[in-house]
């Protein structure tokens, strides 16, 4: 590791300075801490809690699905099975993730502040999500959901069995943590930007949490009163979306998608941001475009607000609503596009160390590509009738949200890993597991875009025998994958102990958050920081040779 | 044992050829941008990776006309391919002439088949080779997907409404009927067989059932229903005593505009005619008391279809 | 929102600031931009049943005027303006707050918490009759009066008591808010140096109100008591 510095942290004999870790070690200190850092470490032991389950009932499917009979579960739990994967990855994992873990954590480091603008609310916010999480855990228990996570009416509102008004209230509640989330991070990047710090010299990383924040402040309240109509329905049988008594079942799609089609830019926003620090750091370059690279996120954040409708091409909605859906689809593909492009020209004339979190972000700026190139097919029209709801779709957002969204927040977990806990993961253990998921990954869901094309529909727990042995090779893929999770759970735990320790800037990055010492004291900063310069300024290490920054044009 | 895996769809209808030019193109595009961006990716880290000897990096801050580059190419492709896949999407949005009209009723877990003569299948659907086949759907329950992989087709069967389909098969054989949208525990078992068979064959086929004609059965529903006491089914028709009728005539009903109270206009078609039953108050036609009871909860989805059948053979005695 | 560590102090001094803010500026500044993005998710809430409302309006226009024309517009007129008047009285407490003007302030918070009570009255009033002419959802509603329009009609009303339901429910966190803020009031905390908790309790106070300038018109006035059926049951 050339880049990695051990440092003596008692080389010159003082004691070492007090980390935000030996504030206070008694359950208060934590459960009533209101320190972002603690508050992002209980994020991410409950979010990875989490990943953990919904990982569970990602291997049972796979399990069932390797052969075409259904011999391991039978249809009813299979169905819970899917709906669960879905509930918890999506609403206890991929929203929360980056934005709950490293956002907290590192919004107010990287812009050069104390704390989030409100920090009693940030702690809320944990406890909102716990509780959610809990009544999620507990309705899976006490009879389960077998509505998908997608909830369409009237089979969640009027026909299914199990406990779809407790799972529905605690998606509701959910949603405040995510709110709230949000809302903080849009004052603490408005208001508490350290002197200097002007809007375009923030880390990417900070742009893209600020997007972030305004869909999660602008869509979830609508899916909150959508999930609460279905349970009010279920409970009281009101008629909004019961056909049998002139509700419209359709509309229910409406609310719910133009929450959950941004809602998937909340997951992969983040990760984006992600990628921009790490691409820059391990390149020893600025990211080539900064200012295309930060707007890009907005226009994303944008125009993911009208596109809801491409996931309702075949309900019959009119020809000219879906062409106006389907144009504005295509139109997300451009800053995305931009994104990668802007991504492989920072690495053009780079100083490219290839370390654990830089092979997640290689491996991000690929997946992500097919991922996207493939979310192409499913904005068209035409191509979308004959895929839509099958396996296609299915490998489409696995493709974006594992193959993009996890291994950002993989990439990201193992860049800021030294500055939480003051201690670097074993490095080689890190690059087998990198490249372990990258193949398991793509045996996984490569095979399901055939199976898609081929006309296999999702969600189905018996399927014919023709496509039994793209299955396999899927379900082969995810047992690879799940043993490089399990790789990662276990040295992380390690390192955290027995970690090599190291100093405040062990992969030399730019940034405030690289300025003080790993890990941070509970105040951050003894003095708020003064910033005179741009961001990603790696230039400045080599003023020797470099300085003299030459601009292509 | 990986001999025989099949790949790819069958194609078995008129649009499978033009939609499957369009998939490979766009599997094409994205199997160039994906190579073109891990190759991209490989060489610039085996040329740019860090050893001992390499020179620092060179500080790019980046540039405008590559952004326009990237950012226009991008657009140009998206915006071609939109262009492209709505006009194929509308081409095919349209019903050739004189298709097969066929019902199918979707309720958990089952697909159920009208065909014209009468003749009823559960999933399973017999249709004639070269003929266009229109499908008019709807739900006894919750939503459904009919999905017939073989035809690139598939439509949400919605609770309430009717929603139709349309394809042209192409090639005899035996296909997959899917269910694509989830609709409860049996769901993956909501599947069947579409059997496209010579036109000869069919007719064999379709005379071999015994099932009563949907619109007799409409018919004597419209009988047992009292319908025609207020409705007439005949031209110039009175009611008892030489009373006017209390609701419009029947007679050439199907397919006409109606005028209705307050002016506005509605084309009297399956849709309409299935609200009319369920929702009477919903629209009323011009010179009529709104007086119809409802007969929703009375009627299931089938008889609805029955009587809109018997309505629809209805037609002006004077040829027209 | 309001400062976490802040402390009964004699008028005139400057409040300290909380912990992580750089100055009080800075912390104000915050504050406010907060409760406004607050109240921008406030407004999606309420839009996501705004939008149901319109659909089902323009699906079933009549029933809809039907099931409005059995609102007493009479009750929700005497609502509408209890709410004006509180925000007005809501608006003069701030001012006092700004004029240090104690009396003023905490006479009109006290005006502002009783109108807001008796907006809830009559609310609870007009629930009440609905619960006993079974026209509230839940195992005795009974829309049979409707007669063919029975079915559009409990749509209407399963919108009518989520939209004044959750409406309602901001009246009662606003109440509680308000007494909150008036022991705060009491004891001394805001001043015309420092005065954004009062101010942002007042912001929100006028979006509930403003929610139910939308909501009195759309449910009993638009097209209801034209149909030959005015005055309710």
């Amino acid at each position: 590791m050339a880049t990695t510095h051990a440092v003596a942290p008692a080389a010159n004999g003082e004691k070492e300075p007090k980390s935000f870790w030996s504030d206070g070690y008694g359950w208060k200190s934590w459960l009533l801490t209101v320190d972002h850092k603690r508050i992002a470490i209980l994020y991410l032991v409950s979010v990875v809690a989490f990943f953990i389950i919904g990982a569970t009932f990602a291997a049972l499917m796979r399990l069932e699905l390797a052969t075409p009979k259904g011999d391991v579960v039978d249809s009813e739990t299979y169905n819970k099975l899917f709906t669960m994967h879905g509930v918890v990855m999506i609403f206890f994992f991929l929203v929360p993730s980056i934005p709950a873990i490293l956002g907290n954590f590192l919004v107010p480091l990287m812009i050069g502040a104390r704390d989030l603008a409100f920090p009693k609310i940030n702690l809320l916010s944990w406890y909102i999500y716990v509780v959610g999480g809990a009544l999620t855990l507990l309705a899976a228990v006490t009879g389960g959901i077998d509505t998908g996570w997608t909830f369409y009416t009237p089979y969640s509102s009027t026909y299914a069995n199990g406990q779809v008004a407790l799972a529905a209230i605690a998606v509701f509640i959910t949603g405040f943590s995510s709110i709230l989330t949000g809302l903080n991070f849009l004052v603490t990047i408005h208001k508490m930007r350290a002197p200097g710090l002007t809007w375009f010299r923030l880390p990417l990383f900070i742009w893209a949490q600020y997007a972030t924040s305004l869909i999660m402040i602008l869509g979830t309240p609508v899916i909150a009163t959508t999930v609460f109509l279905v349970a009010l329905e279920r409970v009281f049988r009101i008629g909004i979306f019961d056909p049998a008594l002139g509700g419209d079942p359709v509309l229910f799609q409406h609310l719910f998608w133009f929450y959950s089609h941004p809602a998937v830019y909340i997951m992969i926003l983040p990760g984006m941001g992600v990628i921009s620090d790490v691409i820059a750091c391990f390149s020893r370059k600025r990211v080539f475009g900064y200012s295309f690279v930060a707007f890009s996120s907005m226009a994303i954040a944008v125009l993911g607000f009208m596109v809801w409708g491409h996931h309702m091409y075949t309900t019959g909605q009119s020809a000219y609503a879906s062409m106006v859906f389907s144009v504005l689809t295509m139109l997300v593909a451009v800053p995305s596009a931009v994104k990668v492009f802007n991504w492989m020209a920072t690495l053009y004339k780079g100083e490219i160390h290839l370390t654990t979190p830089m092979l997640y972000a290689l491996g991000f700026i690929g997946l992500f590509t097919i991922g996207g190139l493939t979310g192409l097919f499913l904005g068209i029209m035409s191509i979308d009738i004959h895929v839509h709801d099958t396996y296609f779709v299915v490998a489409h957002f696995h493709y974006v949200m594992v193959g993009g969204m996890v291994m950002a927040f993989l990439s990201g977990i193992h860049f800021w890993w030294p500055k939480m806990f003051g201690r670097m993961y074993p490095e080689w253990w890190g690059r087998f597991a990198a490249i372990n998921i990258f193949v398991g990954f793509n045996l996984t869901f490569l095979p399901q875009f055939v199976l898609g094309f081929m006309g296999m529909p999702r969600r189905y727990h018996y399927y014919p025998e023709e496509f039994a042995q793209l299955n396999l090779l899927s379900s082969a893929g995810a047992a690879l994958m799940g043993a490089g999770y399990l790789i990662i759970f276990v040295y992380m735990l390690w390192s955290v102990k027995f970690g090599l320790k190291v100093g405040a800037n062990p992969w030399k990055a730019t940034g405030l958050e690289w300025k003080i010492q790993s890990p941070p004291t509970t105040h951050n900063f003894e003095s708020i920081p003064v910033v005179d310069e741009e961001a990603y300024d790696y230039g400045r290490g080599h003023a020797k040779h470099g300085k003299e920054a030459s601009v292509v044009r | 044992m990986w001999k025989n895996i099949p790949l790819l769809p069958e194609s078995a209808s008129t649009i499978a050829g033009e939609y499957d030019l369009l998939w490979w193109f766009l599997v094409g595009l994205t199997v160039v941008f994906t190579a073109l961006i891990f190759v991209g990716v490989l060489v610039l880290i085996s040329v740019y990776r860090k050893t001992k000897d390499s020179p620092p990096a060179t500080q790019i801050e980046g540039s405008i006309l590559l952004e326009l580059v990237w950012t226009g190419i991008p657009l140009v492709i998206v915006i071609g391919i939109f262009a492209w896949g709505t006009a194929l999407y509308m081409r095919h949005s349209k019903v050739p002439e004189n298709p097969v009209e066929m019902y199918i009723t979707g309720k958990q877990w089952m697909w159920k088949g009208q065909h014209p003569n009468g003749t009823r299948e559960i999933n399973n659907l017999h249709v004639p080779v070269g003929r266009p086949i229109r499908l008019t759907m709807t739900s006894e329950d919750v939503i459904h997907s009919y999905y017939l992989p073989a035809m690139r087709v598939k439509r949400d069967v919605v609770p309430g409404r009717y929603s139709q389909l349309w394809f042209e098969p192409t090639k005899v054989g035996e296909y997959h009927i899917f269910c694509a949208e989830y609709c409860g525990t049996k769901h993956s078992q909501m599947v069947g067989r579409i059997t496209v068979m010579e036109q000869d064959e069919y007719e064999r086929w379709l005379s071999g059932s015994t099932g009563e004609a949907p619109e007799v059965a409409g018919k004597n529903l419209f009988e047992s229903m009292r319908c025609a006491s207020c409705h007439p089914v005949e031209d110039g028709q009175t009611m008892i005593g030489g009373a006017p009728a209390r609701g419009p005539s029947m007679v050439g009903l199907h397919g006409r505009e109606e005028e209705l109270k307050g002016g506005a206009k509605v084309l009297v078609d399956d849709a309409y005619i299935r609200e009319s039953i369920l929702n009477p108050m919903a629209k009323i036609v011009a010179g009529y008391e709104p007086v119809m009871p409802t007969y929703a909860g009375q009627l299931g989805e089938e008889q609805i279809i029955q009587l809109a059948l018997y309505i629809k053979s209805l037609k002006k005695k004077d040829g027209n | 929102m309001s400062a976490d560590h802040s402390h009964a102090m004699p008028p005139g001094v400057l409040p300290p600031v909380s912990h992580h803010f750089e100055d009080l500026a800075q912390q104000e500044e915050s504050e406010k931009l907060g409760m406004w993005a607050f109240l921008v998710t406030e407004v999606m809430f309420f839009g996501a049943l705004f939008t149901a409302y319109t659909v089902y309006r323009n699906l079933y226009p009549e029933a809809f005027m039907l099931a409005s024309s059995s609102l007493d517009w009479k009750l929700g007129g005497l609502n509408t303006l209890v709410l004006i008047v509180s925000s007005l009285t809501m608006a003069l407490a701030i001012r006092g707050a700004q004029t240090s003007n104690r009396k003023v302030m905490l006479g009109n918070l006290v005006l502002t918490m009783v109108f807001g009570a008796t907006f809830l009255v009559v609310k609870y009033f007009e629930y009440a009759h609905k619960y006993h002419v079974n026209l509230m959802p839940g195992p005795t509603f009974d829309v049979a009066a409707f007669g063919e329009h029975g079915p559009q009609a409990r749509i209407f009303f399963s919108i009518y008591f989520a939209m004044t339901g959750l409406h309602a429910f901001h009246m009662v966190v606003g109440l509680i808010l308000m007494a909150w803020i008036y022991k705060k009031a009491a004891a001394g905390h805001y001043t015309p140096m420092r005065y954004v908790g009062i101010e942002n309790a007042g912001l929100y106070w006028h979006f509930v109100d403003l929610v139910w300038i939308f909501l009195f018109p759309m449910l009993y006035l638009l097209g209801a008591h034209t149909s030959g059926l005015a005055g309710g049951h």
